[in-house]
């Protein structure tokens, strides 16, 4: 079976970890010595009790390089689980964008509509600037940014995204 | 001096500690005799003086002195591969660390298991950038199984457990422990090995019963089907060869080996058709080509054995047999995937095979594969007379005779290049864990001290590193450490005055533009053996060849044999890169295909 030319998929990896030195650096290692993309990666402890961190990975590859990804992380040791939410079933991806505008007169009120109209909140105001907390999907919060670039957008800071399945499922 | 062996501490209840009374160093000690550690390979230096104190009191471990800490890497690869047990190694902070790299990711890419003790800088100063300071933990990240840092004594005795257990579990392989001064030196609770499961770590073993069945299927359609082993057979034991003969043996199936796979199956075993890849036999590779069903038993479909991917082995359907999950499908698709231990997984084989089942049929295959051996890919060509110039191949081919004439058990390391491939092809293992040689990484000054590892192993067995000129010197020194311990090695180097692998690929491939792979301003073997305390010897023609290699075996010390060799004979029969199995050059007179190598090719290694 001669090696086919797959198509590049987007997929959200979610991996629980344990919580120790060195763990997240096994991780990011993996990636950038392996060459996989790594399109986003958000890390936090999960649970208080059990002393475990949730790594939410976005990457892209074709699906025999998505499997040999997750094949790869469940077999570093301070790795408990390894789910692809792309895969098993529908799932739910949030991230978070600080996005500051500076202009005045026409400008700064069409940023404010904008604003408005994607649910953004002004975090900070001053006079000739906004800091707008936005939390959406990723393809939002990339069209809200976009809209406000010829508006003075300056700064952007992103959180990367946090996934979760649908329904019932758990990691 | 020992007076602490007998009353060592142990914790009655498993995680319980008591109140600690020694210190790291004799506690780490105190766990490494309870995991059954009988030698460790190390150098000292200022980081690891406690443990070396330690050492110093105590009889129940020996301590092998090194010249270099790669070598001491390579010892307890050599000491692990020829028992099974996990090799330990002991070396200081910054450069001892840095220096065992190397050995490191050889073992990772062999998948060998080992403890690594590195040494480090006192907690409170580990970032300041202190005398032999090394981020340890981070450069050995990618050239390990797993790492750790033992930031407290609290932890010690548990960590070096859990090493153990993640080196020598699933897919064996190295893992470092990297001990802060200030830990060995304070008191430090003593923990038993623990009986709990690893809270994240936990192999599969065992086959899924409907994947032996869906593989056992497969099986049975096959009218071309072919085995295909690798390390892993080894790796999972000698039961695990045995199971594999059975296999075999009720199946009838032709059978062949990578280079890390070479003795799971006897060489002289009529099933056996030689090993496949880059320099592997003619009727293997074509079999490979050939088959209809590919049964992979614990080989990872390594690029020197596919070749171009697009043609490998077209026409088959396959099944993998890996115990680590994420070798199944990373270069080959397979339709049948079996994450088990190889033993475990040839003797579900067998039982859904079925012992009373006939042998299937497969008479015409076994009439091509003859074909094919009739073609002889692996013949010598050795001109006669007193005086005529050795070939390395028949060099080989006669230390293989005479070992074997000798009765001896007898165990073979190589360095890397020509000299290898040659002992691959012509040297016959009938057993498993006789066979080590650096397969993944490509070490060159692997042999000597995995050689001297083994012989630590094994001090009645013969002990041979099968060498070039260039690769020998690469980890001369330990010729110091043979010597201090008479370790009877032998030292068997081809010398054809080139890095033989090197200039063979300049030929085939560059123009035979011999760029730097001449072995200019070499020394005198001989004389150099002998400052060393070791016999020297010299053969340059092939009517000296038998009577050194029956003085060499003869003698109960250590040998430098030096073979003065054919200096331009090259490896064949060869796939050059970038091409398919059914494209291999057969020798001298067809490496004028080699001309033809595609760029593509070229940039391969």
């Amino acid at each position: 079976m001669p090696p086919v030319e797959q198509p590049v998929v987007n997929a959200v990896i979610s991996v629980l970890v344990e919580n120790e030195t060195g763990a997240l650096g096994r991780v990011i290692g993996l990636f950038s010595g392996r060459g996989y993309n790594i399109d986003s990666l958000t890390v936090a402890p999960v649970e208080d009790g059990r002393n475990r961190s949730r790594i939410n990975i976005a990457t892209s590859g074709t699906p025999m390089i998505i499997e040999q990804i997750k094949a790869q992380l469940d077999r570093l040791v301070p790795v408990h689980r390894v789910s692809d939410l792309t895969q098993e079933g529908p799932h739910v991806a949030r991230e978070m964008a600080l996005v500051k505008v500076v202009s005045s007169g026409e400008a700064r009120s069409e940023a404010l509509r904008i604003a408005n109209a994607f649910r953004a909140r002004p975090i900070d105001t001053s006079v000739e600037s906004f800091v707008f907390e936005l939390t959406g999907a990723t393809d939002k919060l990339d069209a809200f940014i976009e809209l406000l670039r010829p508006l003075g957008l300056v700064e952007v800071s992103r959180t990367g995204i946090a996934a979760i399945a649908r329904g019932s499922r758990v990691l | 001096m020992t007076a602490h062996t007998a009353e060592a501490p142990r914790a009655q209840i498993d995680d319980s500690p008591i109140t600690p009374t020694r210190n790291g160093a004799e506690v780490l000690i105190d766990v490494l005799v309870e995991q059954g550690v009988e030698v460790i390979f190390g150098y000292p230096g200022g980081a690891v003086l406690p443990i070396y104190d330690a050492l110093f009191k105590q009889d129940r471990i020996r301590h092998i002195l090194v010249r270099h800490e790669q070598a001491a890497v390579h010892a307890a690869e050599g000491y692990a591969r020829s028992t099974g047990k996990p090799g330990v190694v002991l070396v200081t902070s910054g450069p001892g660390a840095t220096n065992a790299v190397t050995g490191l990711l050889d073992a990772l890419m062999d998948s060998i298991p080992l403890v690594c003790l590195t040494g480090q800088v006192p907690t409170h100063v580990i970032g300041s950038d202190a005398f032999q300071e090394a981020d340890t933990t981070g450069i050995t990240r990618p050239c390990t199984k797993h790492n750790y840092l033992v930031k407290s004594g609290n932890d010690l005795a548990r960590v070096v457990h859990e090493a153990f257990h993640v080196a020598t579990s699933g897919r064996p392989g190295p893992v470092v422990v990297d001990l802060p001064k200030d830990v060995v030196v304070a008191p430090a609770p003593y923990l038993s090995r623990p009986t709990r499961p690893h809270r994240s770590y936990q192999p599969q073993r065992t086959p899924d019963p409907a994947a032996i069945a869906e593989a056992v299927a497969l099986l049975r359609t096959a009218e071309r089907p072919l085995i295909y082993v690798g390390g892993g057979v080894i790796n999972a034991g000698p039961e695990a060869s045995a199971a594999l003969r059975r296999f075999v043996a009720l199946t009838g199936f032709p059978v062949t080996s990578t280079l890390m796979g070479l003795g799971a199956i006897d060489a002289d075993d009529a099933s056996f058709i030689g090993m496949l890849g880059m320099h592997g036999a003619y009727e293997a590779n074509l079999a490979t080509h050939g088959c209809d069903v590919l049964l992979n038993i614990g080989a990872r479909f390594d690029d020197r054995v596919t070749g171009r991917l697009d043609a490998f082995s077209p026409d088959s359907r396959k099944i993998h047999i890996d115990i680590d999950p994420s070798s199944i499908n990373k270069i080959v698709r397979v339709a049948v995937p079996v994450v088990a231990d190889a033993r475990l997984a040839i003797e579900a084989l067998i039982d859904a095979w079925g012992e009373a089942t006939p042998k299937p049929d497969i008479a015409p295959w076994w009439r091509q594969i003859d074909a094919w051996r009739a073609i002889d890919s692996l013949a010598i060509s050795q001109p006669e007379g007193e005086d005529a110039v050795i070939k390395p191949q028949y060099a080989i081919r006669r230390l293989y005779e005479m070992t074997r004439a000798s009765g001896r058990d007898t165990f073979i390391s190589t360095e890397v290049g020509q000299h290898q491939m040659w002992a691959a092809q012509h040297f016959g293992f009938d057993r498993p864990n006789r066979w080590l040689t650096s397969g993944g990484l490509g070490t060159m000054g692997y042999g000597l001290p995995a050689a001297a590892g083994a012989q630590i192993a094994h001090p009645e067995a013969l002990c041979i590193d099968i060498a070039g000129e260039a690769s020998i010197l690469m980890n001369i020194q330990e010729l110091g450490t043979l010597a201090q311990y008479r370790l009877p090695v032998k030292i068997f180097i081809l010398n054809n005055r080139y890095m033989g692998m090197v200039r063979q690929w300049q030929e085939l491939l560059h123009g035979s533009r011999y760029s730097e792979s001449y072995s200019d301003a070499l020394p005198d073997f001989v004389k150099l053996a002998e400052s060393f305390h070791a016999k020297g010897l010299r053969a340059t023609k092939l009517g000296e060849l038998d009577g050194v290699i029956a003085e060499m075996l003869a003698h109960d010390g250590p040998v430098v044999a030096e073979i003065s060799v054919d200096e331009f004979e090259n490896v064949f029969p060869m796939i050059p890169s970038g091409a398919a199995h059914n494209e291999m050059i057969l020798g001298a007179a067809q490496s004028s295909q080699a001309a033809g190598i595609t760029e593509e090719g070229m940039m391969l290694v």
